[in-house]
């Protein structure tokens, strides 16, 4: 094969990548076609569906004064129509009309809550012996503050009534029924949203609401595993008033003054008396506290604890112990929960088929410890056998499931419908790390985009990509010299000279691989991590246009060992990064040093992703900054890389004479000590704007296995290697 | 009356809480209802199709001698199906089994349950059922996809195919994939991704184009639902071009005659996204699996929305998305034996709630099933998730030393090593293994430490103690050494901070090689000096502890049995290990190859190295090792790491490790 060169001038400043194929034209027909005999028969639809009820909705109502008395009143005639009972074989795609969503470009459903009203039956007797909650109306109007809330009910996906169901005990079941029937939109309780928290009464305390409702979900505290309904209900947190009126500060995690503490007041005897023997056991690791019997109950009662005769305040006396017992009580859910995790104290759950809150996406094994009630008398060996680092990580945990997803009933509401919005787009649903990860986890860990384990196959070969000027001379011996590494693949010149064309296609270097050239529309050197459409392979060698000095041995083994390690910068002349005590920044070095921490892209080889995130994805002000000051776009890539992926660059071979590789961007500047300077402040900047100091420093560098051995040459697979 | 318009407004003033503490907690003091009673209420309300582990399952008998499996023997004459047999064989080849029913914890069934089947069961350990589990990969068909077994499961629980969400039980029943007749037992293949080609969307609209097999432009939907030959049954007639699935980035797995397909599996190796179109089905392994990490989970209902779905991801999930199918291919599906495992774990899961894994163990690499919980629940005491959590191993290391001689002078090389291992500045703890048949030295023969040294004297004086997960190692690294190495402080330093870069790997010096002998058709071994490794002894290396608790409990009896029997090739096992861990090569530091003694022969066991049947007997192991793990898990590398300024010509004042240059 002859050289080929190409000209694409201009092609690729101006706009992104072609990310789309183009659509063939008879499928465009097509499409046209399909979509305006889906969009008539939406028309159709909704005229028939809406048009009646848009001449009601004139007559707008608003409850101006805020008050609960403002509301209308509605009697429930005593014959009105009773919804089913929930169906236990419930699920998204079968009792949730999902049509009613759509396709919607940010992914997110929209929510409509029902105009607050009064009922009452027959006689005049409300349905609720409470009414609207504080903490109901704090859910719902958390709900209208969101970004799910519409108050236009033609286009709502999810409905939320207005009847505070929250607490079974003040309701009167079969009334309630009747008025969530009532509602104008029930239409069998499909896509209903209802939120309870204490489910079940006297004496055998269902594990659900006890009110009929249809297909509507529940998002309710204290499932068990034979009422939720997996996929279709949410089990939520039962609220602890606890959480808004007292401020606990969050806690360094590690070791407590107590191991184990019970603090819940509502404790069956034989539980009680299982607890004192474990007490009796283990001494003064545990403390076992119940309500304190000379103070009166109320309010007051709630923040006070006792054990033998001394007072401890709560829930504050949860932060000095590392484990805190969470018993089921008459009911699964248990509020202490709440206060528990509030608290950083990890929570020991002994509470049988319960459905632990938000468990379709909370991982609570990295927060709580859930022990069978069988196996109480067990508990302290169970929790002594978790190692202490564990033990602190849970704490934290624990907290920061309190702060995200627990503390307030705006958090519970929103949370339960994001799960909601996950399960109808779940192609844009939230990841485990963002549902399970604290922000201190999220901020120092790493997800690497590449994180497969795999070695590609020699095959395909690498693009070399050789940023040039006008030193033709100087390039061509690049090429001549590139183009004799077996896995050069193709050859991709980056003409970053708008006032002169390139030479002649006649006149380039012979080479046996396809050449091509692009020009660009203005000279920059973000220009050379591009993510041409030209790069067919993964591997791409930048390579500046007067790096002469590597040999093809050394190329091929770069090329190699970037296969071993294809998430990493894998390149010649090192760099190291230093923290300056005296200046107290942050100081480039260049010199001999046992330490790298970057690799020059003036040849260096890297995975073409590396190409795209540089130029769409790189943090603050940086890539304008480079091509601002013509300096730095490799310390750019190092600081890219590292932070995305964790993990050093590769230095491979060793220290030849580059000259000057740190000046090739712009001709005739030379490696004097202002240009040190400045790339020492390069530096401080990026690692400003990226938050953090993300380079990590190694002391090795890859060489061939038998580098230096004492070997026949000609039986090395790469003999000439750091010949200078 | 009702005013559509009307819309929500956030109530002012004095409200009541929904919850007053004086009722709603004196409530919760039903004393009148004995937790006890309430739990057997439950087993006895809550069976049949309501069955969960609380009340259908006897947890009881997993307490005595923890998770075993029994196997019913086969009866004579009973034919069995190959895919069935396979599933029993790879319980029986598990570490799970037991061949004593009162040790057991869970039953298997030895009739063909995998085919629908009649079946009376009149087995003498039935009990109703109760701990049973029944493997089925092919009830249920389409249009009501109902599960009739043909006989009454009672408490028994199901691992099934394409099993529907309205049926399954959540944490009772598995649901596990449809395999094919051809899905090999053992080893499995990796996927086809090879490259993570930026853009990977060369062909998004593939199973759009007129050619493709599952198409919805020309034939709707309902109609691929009643072919029922289309598409989703009978593989081996209808099975998709490698390369047709490879090139595409998502796959359709609409349902077919049952709800799961035989496409979900083959396009999950093929790094096609698969596009779920099955409403109702439980996919497979959903109790652990976050399919949304590795596939689209779409609604058939909206099935017209699906085109512009899949265009609206973008490029980075996509990659992440194609890498994940590969993830969970190889770490739960490329097998039988993967899959009965997977099974069999997540069973083991419910029974030690405490003790069991993280969604993130079973989601990330290596998966579920390499990742023990019974070492540790603890994230950052495996080597696997320090990125991911933000973390970095502990910065020491603890040397075991392997002793088989007597000591007889202190000039003993044993002596020399454990004076140069315990000067390094990362050095924790030493551990002398006095694994030689004369009794322990007296204290003071050894020489005096800075680091605490302790002896430990091997109980059965076995290779494989050297490997045991002993709790006195208190670092995350373990530097594993033969008596007779040679190393000094700066080989053992400069080791230990590469390891740091790569704490799931071993890092050592001696390094050998494995090659395909075409005209013996079996695997060599090579301690000649070649261009690439695959292995590195673990006579002078660094790797995580963690990997001794591995190589306790992950592997058969029969392997580590074998190995103490020859007194060898223990270190050939790790590495088959670790590579089977991470499918990444061991790394070698330095140029040093002669990291031994010259073989002076002071006893039988000590020459070893110098015997020829030592070396033909490696050969053995590497056949045997690689028979068992069904696949050669060894990789090749190319490169050797040397400290930053090795042999590069600068003085010598300025090399942190100079003394590396002097071999």
């Amino acid at each position: 094969r002859g050289a080929s060169v190409m000209y694409a001038s201009g092609k690729y400043s101006s706009r992104g990548p072609a990310l789309i194929p183009r659509m063939k034209t008879k499928h465009r027909i097509y499409y046209i076609a399909l979509f305006s005999v889906v969009l008539l028969g939406l028309i159709a639809t909704g005229m028939f569906q809406f048009w009646p009820h848009s001449i009601e909705s004139s007559a707008e109502w608003t409850l101006e004064k805020g008050s609960v008395h403002d509301a209308p009143l509605i009697r429930l005639p005593a014959s009105s129509p009773i919804p089913e009972r929930g169906d236990l074989s419930c699920r998204m795609h079968t009792c949730f009309d999902v049509y009613r969503c759509g396709y919607n470009p940010k992914n997110k459903i929209k929510v409509y809550i029902y105009a607050l009203q009064r009922f009452v039956d027959e006689f005049g007797v409300p349905i609720s012996s409470t009414g609207l909650s504080r903490e109901y109306n704090d859910l719902l109007s958390a709900i209208s503050d969101s970004d799910f809330y519409t108050d236009d009910v033609t286009r709502a996906c999810l409905f939320i009534p207005s009847i505070d169901v929250l607490n079974q005990n003040s309701l009167r079941i079969r009334e309630t029924a009747q008025a969530l029937a009532m509602l104008p939109r029930w239409d069998k309780g499909m896509n209903h949203l209802l939120f309870n928290m204490l489910p079940g009464g006297p004496p055998d305390y269902n594990t659900a609401l006890d009110v009929p409702r249809d297909r509507a979900l529940l998002a309710g505290g204290g499932f068990s595993t034979w009422t939720y309904r997996q996929g279709y209900d949410v089990s939520i947190p039962v609220y602890s008033p606890l959480s808004a009126d007292v401020l606990l500060p969050e806690r360094h995690p590690g070791p407590r003054r107590y191991f184990i503490l019970s603090s819940q007041t509502a404790i069956h005897r034989e539980y009680r008396a299982e607890l004192e023997r474990l007490k009796e056991e283990n001494g003064e690791a545990l403390l076992l506290l119940d309500k304190c019997s000379n103070l009166s109950q109320g309010a007051a009662s709630a923040r006070k604890r006792c054990c033998k005769g001394q007072v401890y305040d709560y829930p504050q006396i949860l932060q000095e112990s590392s484990f805190c017992v969470v018993l089921r009580g008459a009911r699964l859910g248990q509020a202490a929960l709440s206060d528990v995790l509030q608290a950083g104290c990890v929570p020991v759950i002994l509470a049988d088929s319960y459905i632990l809150p938000f468990s379709e996406v909370l991982d609570w094994k990295r927060a709580s410890v859930v022990i069978p009630e069988e196996k109480l008398s067990e508990m302290y060996t169970i929790l002594k056998s978790i190692p202490h680092r564990q033990v602190e990580e849970m704490q934290r945990q624990a907290r920061w499931f309190w702060e995200a997803y627990f503390s307030s009933m705006k958090a519970i509401g929103l949370t339960t419908l994001q799960i909601i919005n996950d399960r109808i787009y779940p192609y844009a649903a939230r990841t485990y790390e963002q549902w399970n990860n604290p922000p201190v986890v999220k901020w120092s860990s790493v997800n690497s985009p590449l994180f497969l384990p795999l070695i590609p196959p020699r095959a395909p070969g690498f693009t070399a990509v050789v940023l040039t000027y006008d030193r033709i001379e100087s390039l061509f011996r690049v090429i001549t010299e590139i183009s004799k590494v077996p896995s050069l693949a193709k050859l991709l010149i980056v003409w970053n000279n708008q006032n002169k064309s390139p030479p002649e296609e006649s006149l380039w270097p012979k080479v046996g691989v396809p050449l091509k050239v692009v020009r660009t529309k203005e000279n920059k050197l973000s220009n050379r991590f591009f993510p041409y459409d030209e790069i067919e392979t993964e591997a791409v060698l930048a390579i500046d246009d007067d790096i002469i000095m590597l040999t093809s041995d050394e190329l091929q083994f770069g090329y190699e060992v970037w296969r071993e390690f294809p998430d990493r910068l894998v390149g010649y002349p090192g760099r190291l990064h230093l923290w300056d005590h005296e200046m107290g920044k942050w100081k480039y070095e260049s010199e001999w040093t046992n330490e790298v921490s970057m690799v020059l892209t003036g040849a260096a080889f890297y995975h073409k992703y590396f190409n795209y995130l540089y130029t769409y994805k790189m943090p603050g002000d940086i890539k304008n900054w480079v091509d601002a000051h013509m300096n730095c776009e490799d310390i750019a890539m190092n600081f890219l890389v590292a932070n995305i992926t964790g993990k050093a660059p590769i230095k491979v071979t060793p220290r030849k004479k580059f000259k000057c590789p740190e000046c090739t961007a712009i001709d005739g500047l030379s490696l004097d000590q202002t240009h040190m300077v400045e790339r020492s402040e390069c530096i401080n900047k990026f690692a400003s704007v990226f938050g953090t100091m993300p380079l990590k420093v190694v002391e090795h560098r890859a060489d061939p296995v038998l580098y230096k051995d004492d070997f026949p040459e000609k039986l090395k697979s790469f003999p000439n290697i750091g010949s200078l | 009356g009702y005013h559509p318009g009307a819309r929500w407004r956030r109530l002012q003033g004095y409200l009541q809480s929904f919850s007053t503490f004086e009722k709603d907690r004196s409530d919760d003091l039903s004393e009148h209802i004995s937790p006890r009673q309430k739990r057997d209420t439950n087993s006895f309300l809550y069976t049949g199709k309501r069955c969960r582990m609380e009340s259908c399952f006897d947890f009881s008998l997993c307490e005595r001698n923890g998770f075993k499996v029994y196997v019913y023997p086969q009866q004579k004459g009973e034919k069995i199906s190959e895919s069935y047999q396979n599933i029993l064989t790879s319980i029986e080849g598990s570490r799970f089994y037991t061949p004593d029913p009162a040790q057991a914890c869970l039953f298997v069934l030895s009739l063909d349950t995998l085919d629908r089947d009649q079946l009376s069961p009149h087995l003498p350990l039935w009990n109703e059922g109760k701990n049973h589990i029944i493997f089925n990969l092919y009830s249920g068909t389409w249009p009501d996809y109902t599960e009739d077994l043909g006989f009454d499961i009672g408490f028994a629980m199901l691992a099934k195919a394409s099993i529907s969400t309205e049926n399954f039980r959540p944490q009772f029943d598995v649901s596990i994939p449809l395999f094919s007749k051809e899905h090999p037992r053992t080893g499995g293949e990796r996927g086809y991704l090879r490259h993570n080609t930026i853009p990977p969307y060369r062909n998004v609209l593939r199973f759009m184009e007129p050619k493709g097999k599952i198409r919805i432009s020309k034939r709707s939907f309902a109609e691929i639902i009643e072919d029922q030959h289309c598409s989703s049954e009978s593989p081996p007639t209808d099975k998709y071009s490698e390369e047709m699935l490879y090139n595409s980035t998502f796959c359709l797995v609409p349902r077919g005659r049952r709800l799961g397909s035989f496409r979900f599996l083959e396009a999950l190796q093929a790094a096609c996204v698969p596009v779920m179109l099955s409403n109702g089905w439980e996919l497979p392994f959903s109790e652990i699996i976050d399919w949304n990490t590795a596939a689209v989970i779409g609604d058939e209902r909206l099935l017209l929305q699906i085109p512009s779905t899949v265009r609206s991801i973008h490029q980075d999930k996509i990659l992440s998305l194609r890498q994940q199918t590969q993830l969970l291919w190889e770490a739960y599906f490329n097998s039988v034996e993967k899959i009965v495992l997977t099974t069999l774990e997540i069973i083991q899961d419910r029974v030690l709630e405490h003790n069991s894994r993280s969604s993130l163990m079973w989601n990330s690499l290596p998966g579920g099933l390499f990742t023990l919980p019974r070492y540790s629940t603890h994230l950052g005491d495996f080597p696997f998730f320090y990125a991911k959590l933000g973390i970095k191993p502990y910065p020491k290391f603890t040397a075991i030393i392997h002793v088989v001689t007597p000591l007889v002078s202190q000039s003993q090389p044993v002596m020399k090593l454990l004076v140069a291992v315990a000067k390094s500045q990362y050095c924790a703890q030493v551990i002398v293994l006095w694994n030689c048949d004369k009794p322990l030295p007296a204290k003071h023969r050894w020489p005096a430490t800075s680091v605490p040294f302790i002896v430990i004297e091997g109980e059965s004086k076995v290779i494989s103690s050297r490997f045991l997960p002993y709790d006195t190692i208190p670092t995350d690294a373990v530097l594993s050494l033969d008596e007779d190495t040679v190393l000094s402080t700066t080989e053992v330093d400069f080791a230990f901070t590469v390891w740091q870069s790569f704490p799931d790997r071993i890092v050592g010096y001696p390094a050998r090689s494995h090659f395909w002998d075409s005209s013996k058709e079996r695997w060599g071994y090579t301690s000649k000096w070649t261009n690439d490794y695959s292995m590195v002894l673990t006579g002078a290396a660094i790797y995580h502890k963690y990997y001794h608790y591995l190589y306790t409990t992950y592997l058969p009896a029969s392997l580590r049995t074998m190995v103490d029997q020859m007194s060898n090739c223990e270190d050939i096992l790790m590495n088959f290990l670790v590579s089977s861990v991470t499918k990444l090569p061991p790394i070698k530091v330095t140029q040093k190859k002669q990291y031994k003694e010259t073989m002076m022969g002071q006893s039988s066991r000590a020459s070893r190295w110098a015997d020829p049947d030592h070396f033909a007997q490696r050969q053995t192991c590497m056949n045997k090792f690689a028979n068992w793990f069904g696949t050669m898990p060894l990789v090749h590398s190319q490169m050797r790491l040397d400290p930053v300024l090795f042999k590069d010509q600068v003085s010598i004042l300025r090399k942190k490790y100079r003394e590396i240059e002097r071999l």
